[in-house]
């Protein structure tokens, strides 16, 4: 099922982030930053800590506006929508550190994400999906940190988005939990039609599902590419070990 | 030191202790829908309680039946609160929690002004959806009326219940409270919600100005003792609790009505500090309330 297909027709890309930029105070966290997402694509968006990810993606989903810049999806203006608008334009997140409604049941907390829901897939698909629906009764707060990350994924699902914004979903987790989100978030793109945006420290994740990565450093972008062309780009390789004293 | 005590006797004090802590519970639980999602304590509950009871009054005067006015008051209560926030704490949203509670006690003084413009102040009886006969019931005399103020607030957290537990806005409502930033993001217009939220309390509040009216007289300053009743129950219970408010409530109306008749030395003038005093204590070993969660925040 390929929804709104006449909109992409025209080789618009699904998410298009350009020239933003962000400052807080005397701190410049997006400089003139540039990048987009094509519809389908698992695409990752790494860099080192302070780099400006999460703001990014704060951007996109519209807890922040930028000082300059312009956010489209799907060829329209994104910053002209409310951030309780962004999930009925079919965007929708996860967080780093889990922002989970705590005192609500696991069917609760995905049962909001099914709000504002734009496309068909219901809270069971999600529930099932990622593999919680024995757990739908249980209060979240009590959940280990992993279960609590595949609650927020299913209620990222619930409102059956077009575009997922992940951010570290690998974080916290054990090597083989790693290894199973890797299969989980392919098969998702598949099945739920999905295009995904991750920003990731774990590289092993990234190098083995994004099809393209975005690298940022100090708020400005400064390479993209396949992975193997980014764990080649010296840019890249100075930006994380630093260079030779 | 104990008065002669009697089971049937015991049994009446029981009814009135619940119906008053009836009322109690009532407001307290305006207090914390309120709290849930403001953060703050609303002072101005108890006026706009009473300023609902008096619109029932002048439609009473007005040819309708108590029963008849009881939803009329409800709906234009649920307006009046949406209207409150949307007109007056709408602009102090983002401010400290002191700021609104500062302009929740100028709301009291304003709409306490407002009754004495309109109503003007003396009080006035009231004449309730029930009857003040009793009722003989294996030997004890039951009030009629306190009968009906136990039924009408069961009625109303069986409804609220529902509601929160079983419709999407009302779980749009309690995700609002708990995680305002995750719940704009699932497309939950927070905004309205905490609208929505003054509606039911002001609605809520209302059932307990018209269930209390009769049992005194109808004035400006009805409901302000009772606000401070009601202010320690939902302490007791916990304040971000609904089911603690409720609980909280009834347990302080048992707990005044019993202290006041079968402990001598307390009797009727000292029953409220005896209760406070309670509280207290009770406060010092849970200090989050009974059902309350003591605050937890990651930074």
């Amino acid at each position: 099922m390929q929804r709104h297909s006449f909109k992409v027709l025209p080789a618009v890309p699904l998410l298009e982030v350009d020239s933003v930029t962000k400052r807080f105070g005397g701190i410049v966290a997006l400089d003139d930053v540039s990048f987009d997402v094509e519809a389908g694509e698992i695409v990752g968006l790494i860099g080192p800590n302070g780099a400006g990810k999460t703001t990014a993606f704060n951007v996109i989903t519209r807890l922040y506006t930028p000082d300059a810049g312009h956010v489209r999806f799907d060829g329209e203006d994104l910053l002209a929508t409310r951030p309780s608008g962004v999930i009925r334009r079919g965007i929708a997140r996860t967080f780093q550190n889990v922002e989970l409604f705590r005192g609500l049941t696991v069917l609760e907390n995905v049962q909001v994400g099914a709000h504002a829901r734009t496309g068909d897939h219901t809270v069971d698909d999600a529930l099932f999906y990622v593999g919680i629906g024995s757990l739908r009764h249980f209060q979240v707060d009590g959940l280990p940190f992993g279960t609590q990350k595949r609650v927020e994924l299913a209620r990222a699902l619930a409102s059956s988005p077009r575009l997922m914004l992940l951010d570290e979903p690998a974080g916290g987790l054990n090597h083989e939990e790693v290894q199973d989100l890797a299969g989980l978030l392919r098969r998702l793109r598949g099945d739920f039609d999905l295009t995904l945006l991750l920003v990731e420290h774990h590289m092993g994740l990234v190098m083995s599902v994004a099809e393209r990565v975005h690298v940022l450093d100090f708020g400005r972008k400064i390479a993209e590419g396949t992975p193997a062309e980014v764990q080649a780009n010296p840019a890249v390789i100075e930006a994380y070990l630093g260079t030779a004293a | 030191m104990i008065a002669a005590f009697t089971w049937t006797e015991f049994a009446e004090q029981i009814v009135s202790g619940l119906a008053d802590g009836s009322v109690y519970a009532s407001l307290a639980l305006a207090l914390v829908l309120i709290y849930r999602s403001t953060r703050a304590i609303n002072f101005a509950q108890g006026e706009m309680a009473t300023f609902s009871t008096f619109i029932a009054w002048s439609l009473m005067n007005h040819g309708f039946s108590f029963w008849a006015a009881f939803p009329v008051v409800l709906a234009i209560s649920f307006a009046g609160g949406v209207l409150v926030e949307r007109v007056i704490i709408r602009p102090v949203e983002k401010a400290p929690v002191l700021t609104i509670v500062i302009v929740t006690l100028g709301l009291a003084l304003l709409l306490n002004g407002l009754m004495y413009v309109i109503w003007s102040g003396g009080d006035r009886s009231f004449n309730g959806g029930f009857s003040s006969r009793t009722i003989k019931v294996a030997g004890a005399h039951i009030s009629i009326q306190y009968i009906g103020i136990i039924g009408v607030l069961a009625a109303l957290l069986l409804v609220l219940g529902l509601f929160f537990r079983f419709t999407k806005l009302g779980l749009a409502l309690r995700a609002s409270a708990l995680n305002p930033e995750s719940s704009r993001l699932v497309g939950i217009r927070v905004g309205w919600m905490l609208a929505f939220g003054w509606g039911l309390a002001a609605m809520v509040g209302a059932v307990g100005g018209m269930m209390v009216a009769p049992l005194q007289f109808l004035g400006p300053n009805m409901m302000q003792a009772i606000l401070l009743y009601a202010f320690a129950a939902a302490v007791l219970g916990g304040l971000d609790s609904p089911v603690g408010a409720v609980v909280g409530g009834l347990l302080l109306g048992l707990t005044i009505d019993l202290l006041g008749r079968y402990v001598g030395y307390i009797g009727s003038t000292l029953k409220l500090p005896a209760a406070l005093l309670l509280i207290l204590v009770l406060l010092l070993f849970r200090p989050g309330g009974l059902f309350g969660r003591v605050a937890e925040r990651r930074v």
